[in-house]
């Protein structure tokens, strides 16, 4: 008993993913802590235990994600349960400050971190709150977090999900499915910027390209066009907008479809085309603007992951990312372009835990760091 | 003659002339004749197309009927100047703000009225189709915006060279322009309008839409003008060039702190556009922003462009529609993208005449009964605007192009026009020797040059027309009009393609031939003519006295002399005009003796030793001594030694240059003294062909189609190209699939010194075509 726990590694077990403007934080919470240990714990371990567990939100912008939570998991040995909690990245040298405050560096935990930001904020740990990261690659612990977090379920369910009917609104429903074999598939993840690899198994994947219109340029615009300040805001407004209002369809074009080049009258002809004209400018409301925003940004990545599956000769597409959090217009509209543009030949994909695969995999390199000497 | 006087007295006129900064009867030319009219309205532009016909004048040769008595002169040939009519496609392009004063104008200056539809396309054309209904009384006829632009894009692909180019900002010359490739298919067009459409383009009539985008220019108008509050699109172009996209964007060393170094990012990539945006407590310049949406849009459309481009396997992708038209920022941004998506595996391609491709397809849509795709079509250069220089960095006003109209003229040739199947690599073949576009200092004394030989010209042209009191006045408008192309390409020498001392040569005839003096040197070609033919027989006798290795010598040397008569030439001209008893044998000792500065002469004795060419295919060069002197008695050398001979002349006068009409005369005429030429000519072993061209340099990929084929047939095996303007201005590196013989005296002396000789020396460059002897010409070698 006592070998095996030397080998594991020190609580607290956080996994961390920094990225452009999310920070992703899973923490795992054990609840096969015996009497004995309980005794040992220092007071400081006990109380981020205390404080991470018993809150649901951290500060002005922290916030746990209690409804992804997964229960009685077994990792490393031992039981517990995983808690998701997210803070903007620019609230990060506050989240240093407190690990500084709380004497985080006396528990001798590594800290396991990926996302751009373990390297760039590397040296602020460093300097303000003595701590070591150990940085990982952010694509390696996508990849790994997810296959993982697929294997294990959620809570008894399936984490992944599809649309059937993606192309009918009406009869369009959430369905679950399991990622069984899930080699080749083609990964888009959705967050500030969107990176698109060809994953053809848990070590073999590549990157195929990117794209800078990702979720960042969502909020960024609509930050700009409507004066919103938040996510949940721009959503919160978009879910309301009618984005034909912003955007030219073919019909506005040619009185209906190009048949010529059998284009639907409904198509999108060119986003934002409306508002070429000063009087469509002047009578648009936020929330259309909101809404065309949100359209335009996850077709054309629907759009470039569509010919990327193509190129790449993948039929399984699947989409993470903390853009698509509680984001239903987006997983539809891709779900639909996919079915729609193949004719059938792509599924659109998702996943339960959108943005956290990163940091899941993080966790695990710290487990796998100290299981393998 | 297109009488304009009607034009000042025509109240609409008046109306045109306060907005329109071109006078109306130089914009609307030929209109009295004009036929078939289409119209293609855009956004902001409005092009129209008309097909007229043209009478100019034209120099043609007439052989006297020596056998009768009363052809008293002494002259060989008449010359005589008539009227002919050849086709012309005209096109206009303006702001919408001008169609109804345009459409008066063209409704008061129609004559013909047999033309009842004007074919429309464009997203403006329902807009205005009442308006042009009621105004020319012309049924508007819709034709599909994407089927002209292919049509349109084809044509201008096919028959004008240079049309395509490569755009690089930071280069000593912003474009450098693509040789023409003579096969054209397959390729990608990506026409960035409102939105984006990517259409694969196989053959004429094959193209398919294999996909698209919607966020294109109406994106950048539209989403720029809600976040700067700038209505027009040139305008935000204008404040994206300004700004810094930095700091609205997210690059990657905002989020890493520095390059992704693992995945090979740099860290001043764009991670996420606008990513910096997403906060209330900042505020973001109208250049910032617009700066950062133009890099997001053509990242974008680049990108797209690049996955289409890869799954279709396709490397040639020219980009057009409004978003592109011509201004250098977004080319910029798109080549970037282009650049960075395939790693410089796929090049972003333009076009100079992109603007007008949908009036152009509108245009050949209703023309389908005439066939026009039959012909070959040449750029006219006296009549078209050519490129504008739009940098913003340069000239920030220059955009701002209001109440000026852009022209595109483009002549039906007579012949049609195709390669010379003895290429080595069609594909790669540049015609000329220098790109003036890339080299300044070359061109800098080139356009010198030609600007100094203007009185000279003007001289010539009035004096070509004794009897016409008004030939100095055309002559004047001859010479403003040239000075101008010549100030014009000064300031954007990439106006008409890549600048060369052929297109300086050419856009000169262009313009002479506009102001109607069509052979200015008719009459110096007719007078040496007369002269050299009575000196042939006494130089045949001559040749025929010497030893056959001499004889070879002397007639090199005969050949290169006679070339030194050119009136073309500026230092020859000088002399010939101080001094006209310069002789042949002065001539001959003027040249440059052996070693010559290239001199291969050694090689074509010895090849001269071994078997008969099977066919030799001469491009000659001047009247007079040139090419009775010099050329005939070579050619009848070859004739001896059992070659069969195909004479290449201009089809149209340039300069001095003997016309096929003034060689069929000449070759006659020395047939009648020379029973060798005779029996050649009889057992057709002898043949006259025309070029295709009226140019004093040679484009080896725009050959007539006689030419090509009779090359072919013949089995020619070794190509004679003679002179300055076609075997060192153009072709002097080209590579043939057989022997080749390149002859020229250098008769100016910057260009003697630029090739390390001095005036007068010798290039005779005898090539045999690389690799096992013998496989390049094995289908033209008879087994």
């Amino acid at each position: 008993m006592k070998l095996i726990t030397e080998k594991k590694p020190a609580f607290p077990w956080f996994g961390m993913d920094i990225g452009g403007t999310l920070v992703k934080l899973v923490y795992f919470e054990p609840v096969d802590i015996t009497a004995e240990e309980e005794q040992e714990e220092v007071e400081n371990l006990k109380s981020i235990r205390r404080y991470l567990t018993s809150n649901v939100a951290y500060g002005k912008t922290g916030v746990r994600d209690v409804h992804l939570e997964l229960r009685n998991l077994t990792m490393c040995g031992r039981t517990g349960n995983l808690h998701f909690i997210r803070f903007p990245t620019q609230a990060m040298p506050r989240f240093i400050q407190m690990g500084r405050d709380k004497n985080f560096s006396s528990l001798h935990t590594t800290l396991c971190a990926t996302g751009g930001g373990a390297y760039k904020f590397e040296n602020d740990f460093r300097t303000m709150a003595d701590l070591e990261l150990l940085k990982l690659d952010e694509l390696d612990c996508l990849i790994r977090g997810l296959l993982f977090v697929d294997r294990v379920g959620f809570n008894g369910h399936p984490e992944c999900y599809y649309f059937q009917n993606p192309s009918d609104t009406q009869s369009c429903v959430k369905k679950p499915c399991t990622l069984d074999n899930p080699f080749p598939m083609l990964l888009v993840n959705i967050g500030s910027g969107v990176s698109i690899l060809a994953v053809y198994s848990e070590n073999n994947y590549k990157r195929v390209t990117g794209t800078s219109l990702g979720g960042g340029t969502f909020l960024g615009l609509c930050c700009l066009l409507t004066g919103c300040e938040t996510f949940e805001e721009a959503l919160e407004m978009a879910s309301k907008g009618d984005s034909t209002n912003v955007d030219k369809l073919v019909k506005d074009i040619y009185g209906g479809d190009y048949e010529r080049f059998g284009l639907q009258g409904s198509a999108v002809a060119s986003s934002f085309g409306h508002m070429m004209s000063k009087e469509k400018r002047d009578s648009i409301s936020k929330e259309d603007l909101a809404r065309a925003t949100l359209v335009t940004i996850t077709n054309n990545i629907g759009s470039i992951a569509r010919m990327c599956a193509v190129n790449e000769k993948i039929e399984r597409v699947v989409f993470v990312g903390n853009f698509l959090r509680i984001n239903t217009v987006s997983t539809k509209l891709l779900a639909y372009a996919m079915d729609f543009w193949s004719k059938g030949q792509l599924r659109a994909l998702f996943l339960e835990h959108e943005g956290y695969f990163g940091a899941v995999g993080a966790l695990m390199e710290l487990l796998k760091t100290t299981e393998d000497p | 003659m297109a009488e304009c006087g009607g034009v000042d007295s025509n109240p609409s006129s008046h109306t045109m002339d306060k907005s329109i900064t071109l006078p109306p009867d130089e914009i609307f030319r030929n209109l009295e004749n004009a036929k078939r009219f289409a119209i293609d309205i855009g956004g902001s532009l409005t092009k129209l197309a008309y097909y007229s016909t043209v009478q100019h004048k034209v120099a043609k040769v007439r052989s006297f009927d020596h056998t009768a008595k009363e052809a008293a002169s002494d002259k060989l040939y008449e010359i005589s100047v008539q009227e002919e009519v050849t086709a012309r496609l005209h096109f206009i392009k303006f702001e919408n703000a001008y169609i109804e004063t345009c459409l008066d104008f063209i409704k008061d200056h129609l004559v013909n009225t047999d033309t009842k539809v004007i074919k429309a396309t464009g997203g403006g054309a329902h807009k205005f189709k009442e308006l042009i209904e009621r105004k020319l009384g012309l049924k508007v006829d819709k034709e599909d915006e994407m089927t002209c632009l292919i049509k349109g894009c084809n044509f201008v692909l096919k028959n004008i060279p240079h049309e395509a180019f490569v755009y690089a900002k930071h280069a000593d010359s912003e474009f450098r322009f693509q040789t023409t490739n003579p096969d054209i298919f397959p390729y990608l067009l990506v026409n960035i309008g409102s939105g984006v459409s990517i259409v694969k383009v196989e053959s004429e009539d094959k193209f398919e839409r294999i996909g698209g985008s919607s966020i294109g220019g109406g994106t950048f108008w539209g989403l720029g003008a809600l976040l700067t509050k700038t209505k027009r699109f040139d305008e935000l172009l204008q404040l994206a060039s300004k700004g810094q996209h930095t700091s609205v964007d997210m690059l990657v060393k905002d989020i890493y702190g520095g390059s992704y170094g693992y995945l090979g990012l740099t860290g001043d990539l764009i991670a996420s556009s606008f990513g910096k945006s997403a906060t209330a407590d900042k505020e973001f310049s109208k250049e910032d922003m617009a700066k950062s949406l133009l890099h997001m849009i053509s990242n974008d459309i680049g990108q797209l462009a690049c996955l289409y481009a890869k799954l279709h396997n396709l490397s040639r992708v020219y980009f057009g529609g409004f978003f592109i038209r011509g201004h250098p920022v977004t080319m910029h941004t798109i080549t970037y993208s282009i650049n960075f998506f395939t790693k410089g595996e796929v090049q972003a391609l333009f076009l100079r005449h992109e603007g007008y491709l949908g009036a152009i397809g509108a245009f050949l849509k209703g023309a389908e009964e005439d066939n026009p795709n039959q012909y070959s079509w040449g750029e006219n250069y006296a009549g078209s605007s050519g490129l504008m220089s739009v940098s913003p960095d340069m000239n920030p006003m220059q955009r701002a192009r209001s109440g000026t109209f852009d022209m595109l003229e483009m002549d039906r040739l007579e012949r049609q026009l195709m390669n010379l199947p003895l290429l080595q690599d069609p594909s790669s073949y540049i015609p000329d020797t220098v790109d003036l576009t890339e080299d300044a200092l070359a061109r800098e004394y080139w356009l010198d040059c030609f600007e100094e030989a203007l009185d000279g010209v003007v001289k010539r042209a009035v004096a070509s027309q004794p009897d016409m009191p008004e030939a100095a006045l055309r002559a004047e408008k001859f010479r403003q009009k040239y000075r101008h192309k010549l100030q014009t390409l000064r300031n954007q020498p990439f106006a008409y393609g890549s600048l060369t001392v052929r297109s300086l040569l050419d856009t000169r005839e262009h313009c002479l031939n506009e102001f109607n003096f069509p052979d200015p040197y008719s009459k110096i070609k007719q007078r040496e003519n007369d002269v050299a033919l009575k000196y042939y027989q006494k130089a045949v006798k001559s040749l025929e006295e010497l030893s056959w290795e001499e004889r070879q010598f002397a007639l090199v040397r005969g050949v290169l002399a006679g070339n030194v008569f050119d009136w073309g030439a500026k230092a020859v001209s000088d002399v010939l005009e101080s001094d006209p008893e310069f002789g042949f044998e002065q001539a001959k000792r003027q040249l440059e003796e052996r070693p010559w500065l290239v001199d291969s002469y050694d090689q074509w004795l010895e090849r001269l030793k071994g078997p008969p060419h099977k066919c030799a295919l001469f491009f000659v060069d001047n009247s007079g001594v040139d090419i009775i002197l010099g050329v005939m008695p070579f050619v009848r050398e070859l004739l001896s030694r059992g070659t069969e001979v195909v004479l290449a002349s201009n089809s149209g006068p340039a300069l001095n240059d003997v016309t096929n009409g003034e060689l069929q005369i000449l070759t006659e005429r020395i047939a009648a003294m020379d029973p060798v030429i005779q029996a050649s000519l009889s057992e057709d072993r002898l043949t006259l062909v025309q070029s295709g061209s009226s140019s004093p340099c040679l484009d080896l990929s725009r050959l007539d189609k006689v030419l090509a084929m009779v090359a072919r047939e013949r089995q020619t095996d070794l190509v004679i190209i003679e002179g300055m303007g076609r075997a060192i201005h153009t072709n002097y590196y080209a590579m043939l699939s057989c022997e080749s013989l390149k002859m020229a005296v250098i008769k100016n002396s910057w260009l003697a010194d630029r090739l390390g000789g001095k005036l007068f020396s010798v290039v005779f460059k005898y090539e045999v075509p690389a690799g096992k002897p013998g496989q390049d010409s094995a289908a033209l070698t008879p087994s």
